[in-house]
């Protein structure tokens, strides 16, 4: 990840009932949205763990969007609340641990949102810009220069 | 079951700094029901100290494993070998396993990755309660099965104290007053002659007071 220096890395945590399918839906009505995010399909944000977001982290990611349904609509029924806490819980140790806690955020959205999944996209992206690459990616590049010079 | 809560990020990483090896150990047993020290917690708190390791250039390497047991040797035999590779190793048992890790392995600074609070039950979903203060000589007969030791804030043997508000402790009205549950279970079983009769001052020399105690069951020794 990351190999320009000046863009950034978003993942997007995308539920398979409803944001994937936004996202899908946000292709086929040619709606443009950042490259800087990469998506990964998860069955229900349920599914997704604290050590997920802090992993996605270590491995590389400026920013973390995680995107499930709207509340009350979970195909699972309470997936995307689980996932809502577990998103603060994320946030608190990434705060302890030096990073931005608006580095991860959890949106809502339903599969016929295509339109209000891109703007998160971008707002999110947007916000990452503004805080700047990972200080954990700036460290990893320090490092690369460093055996380079 | 020990009910534990876990250090801030930036405790433990004021307790490992100097060290460039990090063991993260967990617990199998009631730290992993408790959600403070179990696998999954170990991954996270191994997950933090890394980005906080990367963000601040602390030069932590961090490892992970968690055992069946901590406050034992023949399941800390199987993280030895972990443990002596480990400039140092955090520990995310209770206490005792803490103290059972350090004792076991002498010359490695083992420290404590959580907060050791109280004997206690899952309330509810994510939700501890303190049941036992562990005072070595156990009143529960006489009170219906609520302990006013542990759940009454002043400790009172002959209470009420006639503060209660409704059901509830004038010290912390977020809590039930443990005198109006021990009434309520006595009289559901019957039992309430039992509060007639006044207790006498409890020996606390079985407690902590006394310095650690130790139980020796002759019949168990070789």
């Amino acid at each position: 990840m990351n190999s320009n220096n000046k863009e950034i890395t978003v993942v997007a945590f995308c539920c398979l009932y409803c944001a994937y399918a936004a996202a899908d839906l946000a292709g086929s009505m040619r709606i443009q949205y950042p490259a800087n995010v990469r998506i990964v399909r998860t069955p229900c944000t349920g599914r997704l763990e604290v050590e997920f977001f802090l992993k996605a982290f270590e491995s590389g990611a400026d920013g973390v969007l995680v995107a499930g349904c709207e509340e009350g609509s979970c195909h699972f029924k309470e997936g995307n609340l689980v996932a809502k806490r577990r998103v603060n819980y994320a946030r608190k140790y990434l705060q302890e641990s030096g990073l931005e806690p608006e580095r991860l955020r959890m949106v809502n959205v339903s599969s016929a949102m295509a339109r209000q999944l891109t703007d998160h996209i971008k707002d999110m992206v947007e916000t990452v810009r503004k805080l700047g690459p990972s200080p954990l990616n700036k460290a990893k590049r320090r490092q690369q220069q460093e055996i380079k010079s | 079951m020990i009910v534990a809560e876990r250090k801030t990020i930036p405790e433990i990483v004021d307790i490992l700094k100097g060290h460039k090896n990090i063991l993260v150990l967990g617990c199998g047993t009631c730290v992993t029901v408790c959600l403070a020290g179990g696998e999954r917690e170990v991954s996270i708190m191994a997950s933090a100290l890394r980005i906080a390791s990367r963000a601040q250039n602390l030069g932590f390497k961090v490892s992970e494993l968690t055992i069946e047991r901590q406050c034992d040797n023949i399941f800390i035999e199987q993280a030895a070998e972990a443990i002596e590779k480990a400039d140092a190793v955090l520990s995310l048992g209770c206490g005792a396993g803490v103290q059972a890790i350090a004792e076991r392995f002498a010359k490695k600074p083992v420290y404590a990755g959580l907060n050791t609070k109280f004997l206690g039950i899952l309330e509810e979903r994510g939700t501890w309660t303190e049941k036992c203060a562990q005072c070595g000589e156990c009143v529960l007969a006489e009170y219906g099965g609520i302990c006013p030791v542990t759940r009454c804030a002043k400790h009172l043997l002959n209470g009420p104290c006639g503060g209660s508000r409704e059901d509830r402790c004038e010290v912390n009205p977020d809590r039930a007053c443990a005198w109006q549950l021990i009434y309520k279970r006595l009289k559901d079983i019957g039992q309430l002659d039992r509060l007639e009769k006044i207790s006498a001052p409890k020996k606390w020399g079985t407690s902590l007071s006394g310095g650690p105690r130790v139980i020796v069951r002759e019949d168990h020794r070789i």
